[in-house]
């Protein structure tokens, strides 16, 4: 074989040691899948969305773990969105030579690498102590808040950075202040990027576990919250709880958590890549 | 002139947003740093970093944060092991061999595989990947370091792939030109050519994905077990730095007490870590754009 025909031979060689990887990352993913749906897909039934938890892995239910869930969302995405997206208006259409700007700019690039069991150690001694906020979903609500605000600011500086600068030019050119012309041009044109930043940024916020730990959320919560100074759980804590026990009943219970909580985290990524193609579409101008 | 001054509270309104994001990580350091103190007070720094065992929760005390280093250490080395060459194959893949329409379909389905939660990860290690294992491997525990670090590592994949697919994009179309030009296949224009002028975007995909598997808590604290053991054998269950965080979250510990202050000595060395790494790879980026814009 001389080194003409040895150099095509590798080439295509990689061709499919490339494509057999691309493949089995992918089979993972349904080995994954299917081996979760054929331990817990039976176990799902309204029984199991509406109890309670118990000491009983058949009479257990999931709702105070989703109910949680859904009571963090909401508080986060309250605290986080107007933080993020006027940080990120800050830095993108402000501040941009700034120095404070360059110093926030390698600071959240840092904060967004930093493990969010560190943010759990932050929460647990500012918001639970500090503040007094104990275990509550306020504490765990800010300690998230501050997780996801890096990607918020993140995703509102390239939605902006992608904004025309003739949009800004001709609405000043009409007269317009610096703030009308953010406001009313540049968030607008913006906003699908923003949007799709947002709730990717929630998605994560789903299936977040460690930090809420560390804050001292509890596993077992045996009534669902009513107001933001209650004590919570959430869905993944649920799991966790659930798989760590040795019974295989709880595994199962697991499992079927599992298929929902996927099912949510699914949804929302869902609608973000939705959104984002939509939006790449629409940005040709 | 009263336009004038809405326009400056607006923006130092903003101003104070974004400056908010420098005293997250002041008190990030101020939390860790403070608490650190009131540890070291008890313990000495060298049994710290010396002593091989740790043992905080029993009543026989050792305070050596070795254990919990190589226990982190040992799952990172089988993650990145495991989601380097993978994660850098699917890129060269996607983006020097593939069918555009195949790379389209492909990407979002790493997108999901990159959303999922890492609980969930922890049961597919314990449940899937853990029995795998111990079917052919004599002597693989329950709780162990390489299921954990090998499901850590499928993790990865697609943070890897993707930040990599992007360097590797980047690359002007030029040199491909180039190294075609010149007769050499795409295997060779793609390892002589591309990789090497992707280099620094590689690498910092790679630290990022470092720092990350040093972090990461839930696939550990449900697969890899709560035995600080001063091992390398991946087939015994260890203990990470992270997942010994948690351990004493669940527990009753006291405010206060030694116990306590420990998981805060835990988290400064785990902080450290990643900062560190976080700063080399934005210093990287920052190279690595400069050289193509």
């Amino acid at each position: 074989m001389n080194s003409l025909t040895l150099n095509r031979v590798i080439d295509t060689a990689f061709k499919y040691v490339g494509f057999l990887c691309t493949l089995s990352a992918l089979g993972i993913l349904a080995i994954f899948i299917i081996n979760i749906a054929s331990e817990g897909l039976s176990r799902i039934d309204w029984q199991f969305i509406t109890s309670l938890p118990s000491r009983k892995a058949e009479k257990a239910g999931i709702l105070t773990a989703w109910t949680g869930t859904a009571w963090i969302l909401g508080l986060t995405a309250t605290i986080s969105i107007p933080l993020g997206i006027s940080a990120g208006i800050y830095l993108e259409e402000y501040g941009k030579k700034n120095r404070l700007a360059s110093i926030i700019g390698v600071n959240i690039a840092n904060l967004a690498g930093v493990p969010s069991i560190i943010y759990g150690l932050l929460g647990l001694e500012i918001f639970g102590r500090l503040f007094n906020l104990g275990g509550s979903l306020l504490a765990g609500s800010f300690t998230l808040a501050l997780l996801i605000l890096p990607i918020i600011i993140v995703a509102t500086r390239e939605a902006l950075k992608a904004v025309p600068k003739t949009l800004r030019e001709a609405s000043f050119g009409l007269g317009a202040t610096k703030w009308q012309t953010t406001w009313h041009q540049v968030l607008p044109a913006g906003a699908g990027g923003i949007l799709t930043g947002i709730i990717l940024a929630l998605s994560r916020v789903v299936g977040e576990t460690a930090p809420l730990i560390v804050i001292g959320a509890l596993a077992y919560v045996p009534f669902v919250p009513s107001s933001p100074m209650d004590e919570f759980t959430v869905m993944p804590m649920q799991i966790f709880n659930w798989i760590s026990r040795p019974q295989h009943e709880f595994l199962v219970n697991g499992a079927a958590a599992i298929i929902i909580l996927l099912l949510i985290t699914f949804i929302m990524n869902g609608i973000a890549i939705y959104l984002r193609n939509k939006w790449q579409k629409k940005i040709n101008w | 002139m009263k336009r004038k001054t809405t326009e400056r509270i607006i923006e130092g309104g903003l101003a104070f947003s974004g400056a908010f994001t420098i005293v997250v990580t002041l008190g990030i350091i101020w939390v860790l740093f403070s608490e650190s103190v009131n540890f070291f007070k008890e313990v000495s720094i060298v049994d710290f970093l010396t002593d091989t065992e740790w043992t905080p929760l029993f009543t026989q005390k050792h305070y050596g944060i070795l254990p919990l280093l190589t226990g982190t250490l040992l799952t990172t080395l089988i993650a990145i092991g495991t989601a380097m060459p993978v994660g850098l194959i699917i890129a060269i893949y996607l983006s020097e061999y593939a069918p555009k329409n195949f790379r389209s379909r492909v990407k979002p389905v790493m997108e999901v595989l990159a959303a999922i939660p890492t609980v969930v990860y922890g049961f597919f290690a314990l449940t899937v990947v853990t029995p795998f294992l111990q079917s052919f491997i004599p002597g693989v525990e329950t709780f162990n370091a390489l299921s954990a670090g090998l499901v850590m590592g499928i993790m990865i994949v697609p943070m890897i792939s993707s930040l990599s697919e992007d360097a590797l994009f980047a690359v002007p179309k030029s040199l491909r030109e180039a190294s075609y030009g010149m007769g050499a296949t795409r295997f060779q224009t793609s390892f002589k050519v591309i990789v090497p002028a992707a280099s620094s975007g590689i690498l910092v995909s790679m630290i990022l994905a470092i720092g990350r598997a040093i972090g990461e808590t839930m696939v550990v604290a449900v697969a890899a077990g709560q035995q600080p053991l001063f091992t390398f054998d991946p087939r015994q269950g260890i203990e990470t730095i992270t997942a010994y965080i948690v351990q004493v979250s669940l527990g009753d510990v006291q405010h206060g007490s030694l116990e306590y202050n420990t998981i805060f000595a835990a988290g400064i060395t785990l902080f450290i870590f990643t900062f560190i790494l976080n700063h080399i790879s934005y210093w990287l980026k920052k190279r690595f754009h400069e050289k193509y814009e």
